[in-house]
């Protein structure tokens, strides 16, 4: 099952590439959509005969290099069938979204689908290669999304995006070789690896191994220092390719702290965890400031993602104060960081297709060259007030189901560390505000120099509505409901305590 | 009966985003539906008040989301609703039909379920939910004319400086679960904290409610706030809102009791509130933002009762000020939109022209200033016995706050008064939608005064449970009255003259303490200066060390290609070469020719010969 939904979309994407460019544009435009919403619909059926405490599920092995102990091992259980839900999720919206596009729309879909199978791919990996695999592919995919059909600065940034994280890609790898190496007999399978602990009471090699694969995956996340490849990558991306990128690949570094850090090398996690602590919350401040500072919609958004992956890594930094007590906080802070990546994929998301319209409509990002929006374009506005306030943390909606868990959980282990963390929401709130009011509030003034100043800014259309919609709609679901995700991911989180603790 | 509870919370926030989503195509029958829902929720409000249920859903984690009705929540949902009810009345001739209606009146009903659910909350994640969505629609609300910049400035700075001391909730979360005794989270817990974690909960409490509630220092948003319509400022300066930090207060006075610190700090920052911020109200030549002053100073009563132990008193001051509030200023706003001013120069005569407002109007200012017979005067003589009990000098300060009250209202009351009439070209009359919810709360303003004297008192006393209250002597009510009346007198009779403030101290009460200027100077502009810095930071020092390693490379790669390169192309070309010349010179000795191939072998053995003597 979990095989069908990783591989469909490349093989769609391999069908469409077999047509001819002189097919009609619907078409490709349609069978993208019906992938990704057959893609949705296989896992909602995942989703419903998933058993919430039934551990690791849907498994797959088969053979691959047994010679080098590597293995095609995949599964599902809380900490990834939540963020393959929101992949399939965002993908759909982004294939929504993108109803319009004209340019090279047989490989722009077909790169969208094969970036869908590499981010599936990677969620339900089971295997360090196999993750390590989807991993640079989907980077190889984004970099010809930001290349291709980016904006002016495409090209430069793409190779950044590239550059950047493939170094980190490499970081993860040599990370992964050194778990390889101290495991007897030598394996790659994650699973395996979990059980063995192979690290447990060797500091110094276990803390490089740490060293390493938190490199690698910081940079993707990305946390302070290593965030300023995403700035550029997301101001050129095209809009849907921003949504992906932040809404999903920046979780692939959060998903591997939590699914292979943690797990695999709990005693250096413990040893090391006041790092983590301590990244997070200068992510945290330092996003939620450098945000504040910009005058680019995208950009500023751009960097809240900085903010909202700093609350991440604070929670599991504050998860690994071990032997403190505070069992139930430190439950409640894992919890909450993967609902934030949840949260933060839907929202984000809606908040990248909301510029793109913008862009769409001014031809520029600055927020200094729009004024009183909401008069010429109120749907558009209300929506964008709506994804601002989410984001903020507004309660009612999921960023503030995830954040207040995070911070109630992490102030008990890490005190200090969770007391300045708390500004980030006030600075994020100022910065949403000023944004929203500089665009949408006072008195009507578009950019002078969209072609045809008086040309209409028209109000949001019906294909971007329909994808950013049911972003902003299940943000509501969650932030009212949200215990069907949470029964989801509650006994999944206490797993990761559990061998935490070993 | 929890079935009614789920109701009550959950039919305004529905109708409310419905209305509020469906936009303009809503607005024709927006009023219907949000005067409709106002009303079967002050049905529920009743209901429940005197049922009492309580229900529980689950929530986080070992967290769940509990709403139940107890004395106090019960008087509140009926004070709630029914302002609403009035105000919405009101706003039906208000908000003309020309306006939002729907995306008025959704948000309208939003915001007062949001206050339905924070006084139902009984765990501390529902309270900050409900606390946080009613400051969220109050920023919609007071920017409802988003065309003037002035107004969206305003609504932001409600928003972050409520949100600001919101934080004090997040931290008392946190604390509270850290403690590891405050259970579910369940506000009734949270006095079981105890040590550091405890003084956090409490102190996190204190800076929320005082941030809600607009306590000093963080008033000046209020302020700010009168950017709204009026009806917004009716709704949200009586029943909603600024009154939920006094409610949450009023809820956790064990909390402030057991702290040790908690009750004396909340009962002076009341106090010196009512007394200061009633000298603002002094200062003011603008009729909203005198009511809006007057709003913090009275609530300033509610706080110190909170901090004295005094909820009785804290509750029917809460309840009585509601509905003298929410007249105050549903009759400025039918002056402000008959006479386009709520300057209180421009407004004299105005109650002689608009008798049911002017009328209704004295009531109100009468009841601010504690005369005799209205709720004000004896609700505050109620808490002031808590306080007396407490602490002579807390009674002494908080009775010269009821005298200042009884300065600012008769002033108003003098300019609207004056025979000198204002033309009043539109020559407009109140429709009746608007006189009943006017009278309806005149005679509140009167009728409530019941509930300070027994046997009404007892019986809210026995509603609300906890310890037996101190209750006020005669001479209390008497001397409170009198003073009222005396001060009330004097001020009508001298008129505003009486009423100039030494130069410095008028300056700094009629710009609100400048309390605004201090946090922008103080807080905000070094914020953003920071971020400023940090982004330039980000931009010159952290990417440009990327891009250097980036363009490091590169010039490495070239070195390596121009030096690297060379030198070691440059050996394998010198080996190629050696060995080239060596078979060249090898080949040299092959000549072909026998004689010459036996002098070399001579030659050859010779140095043979020596070389093997010479070893040996």
């Amino acid at each position: 099952m979990l095989t069908a939904i990783v591989l469909l979309p490349t093989a769609m994407a391999a069908l469409l590439l077999c047509l001819p460019r002189s097919t009609p544009r619907t078409l490709f435009l349609t069978a993208w959509v019906v992938t990704t919403a057959a893609e949705l619909v296989l896992t909602v059926i995942v989703w419903a005969r998933y058993r919430a405490d039934g551990g690791m599920q849907y498994e797959t092995r088969a053979r691959w290099i047994p010679s080098a102990g590597i293995s095609y091992h995949v599964g599902v259980d809380g900490l990834s069938l939540p963020l393959v839900a929101v992949t399939c999720v965002l993908f759909l919206a982004c294939a929504l979204y993108a109803w319009r596009e004209t340019r090279k729309v047989r490989e722009f879909a077909a790169l969208f689908l094969f970036l869908q199978t590499t981010c599936l791919g990677l969620f339900v990996a089971l295997d360090l290669i196999l993750f390590f695999v989807f991993f640079d592919l989907s980077i190889v995919a984004m970099y010809f999304i930001i290349a291709g059909w980016g904006h002016q600065g495409a090209a430069r940034a793409a190779l950044k995006f590239f550059l950047y994280t493939f170094i980190g890609s490499l970081a993860l790898l040599l990370g992964f070789i050194g778990l390889y190496l101290a495991t007897d007999p030598h394996t790659f399978d994650i699973v395996e690896l979990t059980r063995a602990n192979p690290l447990a009471g060797r500091s110094t090699y276990g803390a490089l191994v740490l060293l390493a694969i938190a490199v690698g995956l910081a940079v993707k996340t990305p946390t302070v220092p290593f965030h300023t490849w995403l700035p550029p990558a997301h101001t050129d991306a095209p809009a849907a390719g921003s949504a992906i990128l932040a809404g999903v690949l920046l979780k692939m570094g959060t998903y591997g702290f939590l699914r292979i850090a943690m797990p695999v090398l709990p005693g250096a996690w413990r040893d090391h965890a006041l790092v983590f602590v301590v990244v997070g919350v200068v992510s945290v401040l330092y996003g939620a400031l450098v945000a504040l500072a910009q005058n680019d919609f995208k950009r500023m958004v751009a960097y809240t993602s900085v903010n909202h992956m700093g609350y991440i890594i604070l929670a599991i930094g504050a998860a690994g104060a071990v032997g403190a007590g505070h069992e139930e906080a430190r439950r409640l802070a894992v919890t909450g960081s993967v609902f934030q990546m949840v949260s933060h994929g839907l929202l984000t998301g809606a908040l990248f297709l909301l510029s793109g319209v913008l862009y769409e409509r001014g031809r520029t990002y600055e927020m200094s060259a729009y004024s009183g929006v909401a008069g010429r374009a109120p749907v558009f506005a209300a929506m964008t007030g709506v994804a601002a306030f989410a984001s903020l943390g507004l309660p009612g909606f999921s960023g503030f189901i995830a954040e207040f868990q995070i911070l109630t959980g992490s102030l008990g282990p890490e005190p200090v560390a969770t007391g300045l963390a708390v500004l980030g929401i006030l600075l994020t709130a100022g910065l949403f505000l000023r944004a929203l009011q500089q665009v949408f509030l006072g008195p009507l003034r578009l950019p002078a120099a969209a072609p045809g100043a008086d040309r209409p800014f028209p109000d949001i259309l019906r294909h971007e509505a329909l994808a950013i919609v049911p972003l902003l709609a299940l943000g509501v679901v969650l932030g009212l409901a949200p215990r069907f995700v949470l029964d989801v991911i509650e006994p999944a989180s206490r797993a990761v305590l559990e061998l935490l603790a070993r | 009966m929890s079935a009614l509870l789920w109701a009550l919370v959950a039919l305004p926030l529905t109708v409310g985003t419905l209305l509020a989503v469906a936009g303009r195509p809503a607005d024709r029958y927006a009023p219907g539906a949000a005067v409709g829902t106002a009303v079967a929720a002050l049905g529920l409000a009743v209901a429940v008040a005197f049922e009492h249920p309580r229900v529980e859903a689950p929530l986080l984690e070992g967290l769940p989301a509990g709403l139940a009705v107890d004395g106090l929540s019960g008087l509140m949902v009926v004070t709630v609703t029914a302002v609403t009810v009035a105000v919405f009345l009101f706003s039906v001739a208000d908000i003309g039909p020309g306006e939002a209606r729907a995306r008025f009146f959704g948000l309208m009903l939003l915001f007062s379920g949001a206050m339905l659910t924070t006084v139902t909350a009984t765990t501390l994640p529902v309270l900050l939910m409900a606390w946080e969505v009613m400051g969220a629609t109050s920023w919609a609300l007071i920017g409802y004319w988003w065309r003037d910049t002035e107004r969206g400035d305003a609504a932001n700075t409600a928003f972050l400086t409520t949100r600001a001391a919101d934080l004090g909730l997040y931290l008392a979360a946190g604390a509270a679960l850290a403690s590891g005794q405050a259970g579910s989270l369940a506000l009734e817990d949270l006095t079981a904290t105890t040590g550091a974690w405890s003084d956090i909960v409490t102190a996190g409490v204190i800076a929320a409610a005082f941030g809600k509630s607009a306590q000093l220092p963080f008033s000046f948003w209020l302020s700010r706030a009168m950017q709204g319509p009026s009806p917004v400022s009716a709704l949200l300066h009586s029943a909603t809102m600024v009154v939920a930090g006094a409610y949450l207060l009023l809820r956790l006075e064990p909390l402030l009791a057991q702290s040790g610190w908690g009750g004396q700090v909340v009962a002076w920052t009341g106090a010196v509130t009512a007394v200061v911020l009633g000298l603002v109200a002094v200062a003011q030549t603008d009729l909203k933002q005198l009511l809006a002053a007057s709003t913090c100073a009275q609530i300033g009563f509610m706080v110190l009762a909170a901090g004295a132990g005094a909820v009785t008193g804290g509750t029917l001051q809460l309840i009585a000020h509601a509905a003298v509030k929410s007249l105050a200023f549903l009759v400025a706003g039918a002056w402000l939109t008959a006479l386009g001013t709520k300057a209180l120069p421009a407004l004299r005569g105005a109650a002689r022209r608009h008798r049911t407002a002017g009328i209704t109007f004295t009531v109100a200012a009468l009841a601010l200033a504690g005369v005799p017979p209205f709720a004000l005067w004896a609700a505050k003589d109620v808490l002031l016995a808590g306080a007396l009990e407490d602490n002579a000098a807390l009674y002494t300060v908080g009775l010269a706050g009821a005298v200042i009250s009884a300065v600012y209202s008769a002033k108003a009351l003098w300019f609207v008064w004056q025979p000198v009439a204002v033309p009043d070209e539109r020559e407009q009359r109140l429709p009746y939608a608007a006189r009943l919810p006017l009278a309806a709360l005149a005679v509140a303003c009167a009728a409530l005064t019941v509930t300070s004297f027994p046997p009404v008192r007892d019986a809210v006393e026995r509603v609300l449970g906890g310890e037996a209250q101190p209750s006020p002597y005669v001479w209390e009510f008497a001397l409170s009255g009198a003073l009222a009346v005396a001060v009330s007198a004097v001020v009508w009779i001298r008129g505003p003259r009486l009423l100039a403030l030494p130069g410095p101290i008028s300056v700094l009460a009629s710009g609100w303490l400048r309390l605004e200027t201090a946090a922008r100077t103080l807080l905000v502009t070094p914020v953003l200066r920071l971020a400023d810095a940090l982004a330039a930071f980000d931009d010159r020092v952290l990417d440009r060390a990327v891009e250097g390693t980036a363009r490091g490379s590169v010039r490495l790669a070239r070195w390596t290609n121009a030096q690297a390169e060379r030198l070691v192309d440059g050996t394998v070309e010198g080996v190629a070469g050696g060995a080239r010349a060596l078979g060249r010179w090898a080949r040299r000795p092959q000549t072909g020719q026998l004689h010459q191939y036996l002098a070399q072998a001579v030659a050859a053995f010779t140095v043979l010969a020596v070389v093997l003597v010479l070893v040996r």
